[in-house]
């Protein structure tokens, strides 16, 4: 079994490339906040190649410390969307330059 | 069906269900797509020799993280009118520019990636891939990246604090004036 380490390296770059997109071009925060998390996770899926090719454990180190940032990512960003979603009624990121103080 | 044919079927379905998650109008199937782009990578983690990391993004990432994602949707209540907008919002000149300048970073960034001979000729190459256990993750998270541990526990404990302040109600604004007087 031999996986060559160029084809994930492209995998990663398609899997941000991706997130990359949806970040820019949807206009839901709740969709740009899942995009971040597919380009966290293509982050993370570097890490692993990474530390799969020099057989080390420090790309699995890495990839936790990604995971607790994701989860820390998520509680914070929530919340904000949920109390976004107070205010006004939909999830509109262009409705945030209205905010005032 | 060997292993290099499984990382790749997990890797296109990991593509494909990024992309649906991108260009989904619903909210709910979004997530439920991204759950799979997950499981998908969970997959190739495993392929490459990383089960410890394989289990945690199975149980912390599809499990924990995504459902406090389906929990915060339920929250927002999202209906019709949520996905019509949505639909509204989806165009395709919305699509255009992004899409064009990241294609054009993609291409750049896959040509430099292919175009670099010494990956299969590296004595350090995948020809065969070993398995790097949890004891070993384990070994080097409380030993020389202890500071590390440390630090991103901080991190959880004010994604925990700021997210109880942020998401818990408002006070009235009835209540306040009375308190005021």
């Amino acid at each position: 079994m031999a996986v060559p380490i160029e084809h994930g390296l492209v995998l990663v770059a398609l899997l941000w490339a991706i997130g990359l997109v949806g970040l820019l071009s949807r206009k839901n925060t709740l969709f740009m906040l899942m995009s971040m998390e597919i380009m966290l996770n293509a982050g993370a899926l570097a890490f692993i190649l990474a530390g799969s090719l020099w057989q080390q454990a420090d790309g699995q180190v890495i990839y936790i410390l990604i995971l607790s940032i994701a989860a820390a990512e998520v509680g914070l960003g929530l919340a904000l969307l949920i109390r976004l979603r107070q205010h006004i009624s939909d999830l509109d990121i262009d409705k945030l330059n209205e905010m005032k103080g | 069906m060997s292993g290099l044919t499984l990382f790749y079927v997990s890797g296109s379905v990991a593509v494909l269900a990024s992309l649906l998650v991108v260009t989904n109008k619903n909210a709910v199937h979004a997530l439920l797509y991204l759950v799979v782009s997950l499981l998908a990578l969970a997959m190739c983690f495993y392929l490459l020799g990383a089960p410890f990391a394989a289990a945690l993004q199975i149980i912390v990432y599809a499990g924990a993280i995504m459902v406090l994602f389906v929990f915060a949707v339920m929250i927002f209540n999202i209906n019709q009118t949520d996905i019509d907008r949505e639909s509204q919002w989806l165009t395709w000149q919305s699509w255009v520019g992004p899409t064009l300048l990241v294609m054009i970073l993609l291409a750049e960034i896959v040509f430099v990636i292919l175009s670099h001979q010494n990956w299969s000729t590296n004595s350090l190459s995948m020809a065969q891939i070993e398995l790097v256990d949890a004891r070993a993750v384990g070994i080097l998270l409380f030993g020389p990246y202890l500071l590390a541990v440390e630090i991103a526990s901080f991190l959880l404990l004010a994604g925990l604090v700021g997210g109880y302040h942020l998401a818990k109600e408002l006070p009235k604004q009835t209540d306040k004036q009375q308190g005021n007087q």
